[in-house]
């Protein structure tokens, strides 16, 4: 249970990038987390939400691309999804044991938005 | 509407901490070690047993991690080498600042040899590189033979897979050739060794494990040097 760690870790870094963007306020925030990643994504989004509650960023949402664990196969080039812990090649029937994704939990993106004459609320002061 | 790549890890500053303690070690010629497991399969034992069987001039240190207490660190230290208990306080893992903070008054060039025992979870630490060269699994065999197919993570990432309490065997329902068969489907070719720790019966494999690696990370200093 270190999803909370990893959602403020998440927020930091929205803060840092959101520094170089004085004139705008945070959308969304793209993150891709991998299957062997041993991380919840239903943990993740519920420990983000309640940190984001009642602050200038409520409306943030969390955008989360699951990445399955993806194998390479040197024998015929063939870059598969592992499915039951199959490391067969589907193409070549070769075993490939090169894991290539399914590992990450990565900061992908960040939508930011200008504030405009029409925005409620005052600038972040987070 | 603007998108911006982020295009980093979201524990970049642990990977930071940890990359540089990964130089320290190879600097200085340590051999760091990550033990992990769940509670209670015998991180702590295994330990006891290999700081007994070590020639008492090895340059041996530990690190032991748990949430609460000195109890570890207090077992660890009757075998002469340097002991240092983290205690978390609640986090239910051990990050590379920790380590970085509690080898501060130690000196590397004086080691050769580091155990970290991580806090008892099969979880979170997988997450948390803390410079190590490389992750120890432990799984006892009161567990089901099935752990490494529900926690992927760790087996995946570790280079070890000690099966403990074999002296249990007799009287457990716990296939131990399905468990390493569960390991392997995970992380293929695994390493495997068996042991209990209670009676010493497969430490011999344990120990000639240890010292393989101890053997292979020496010359991996001597071509970086």
């Amino acid at each position: 249970m270190h999803e909370m760690g990893i959602a403020s870790s998440v927020l930091e870094a929205v803060k840092t990038e959101m520094q170089r963007y004085p004139e705008s306020y945070p959308c969304k925030v793209g993150l891709r987390i991998g299957e062997m990643s041993a991380f919840d994504p239903d943990a993740l989004r519920f420990c983000f939400e309640a940190m984001i509650r009642d602050t200038d960023w409520a409306a943030l949402e969390l955008a989360i691309e699951f990445c399955p664990r993806r194998h390479h196969c040197h024998a015929c080039d063939h870059e598969f999804i592992v499915r039951d812990y199959d490391f067969r090649c589907p193409q070549c029937a070769n075993f490939a044991i090169n894991c290539v994704s399914g590992d990450q939990l990565e900061l992908a993106y960040l939508e930011v938005e200008e504030y405009g004459p029409g925005t409620v609320g005052a600038k972040s002061t987070q | 509407m603007d998108r911006v790549p982020l295009e980093r890890k979201v524990l970049s500053e642990n990977d930071r901490i940890a990359a540089d303690l990964r130089a320290r070690f190879l600097e200085h010629g340590v051999l760091c070690l990550n033990l992990i497991s769940s509670p209670g399969s015998g991180k702590t034992s295994l330990l006891e047993r290999t700081l007994e069987a070590l020639p008492r001039q090895d340059r041996v240190a530990v690190l032991t991690g748990d949430i609460q207490t000195e109890n570890d660190a207090n077992r660890l230290k009757r075998f002469h080498f340097p002991v240092k208990q983290i205690t978390t306080g609640g986090t239910c893992h051990l990050d590379a600042r920790m380590i970085e903070r509690h080898l501060a008054d130690w000196r590397l060039q004086d080691l050769d040899l580091l155990f970290v025992e991580n806090v008892g979870n099969l979880v979170c630490p997988s997450s948390y590189d803390l410079g190590e060269a490389a992750k120890i699994v432990v799984l006892s065999v009161t567990e089901g033979e099935d752990k490494p197919l529900k926690y992927p993570s760790i087996f995946f990432k570790s280079d070890l897979l000690v099966l403990n309490k074999i002296d249990l065997l007799p009287y457990v329902p716990f296939d131990i050739n399905a468990a390493a068969e569960n390991a392997r489907k995970v992380h293929p070719g695994m390493e495997i060794v068996k042991v209990s720790s209670l009676t010493g019966a497969g430490l011999h494999e344990w120990i000639t494990w240890l010292e393989a690696k101890r053997k292979a990370h020496k010359s991996l200093v001597e071509t970086a040097s």
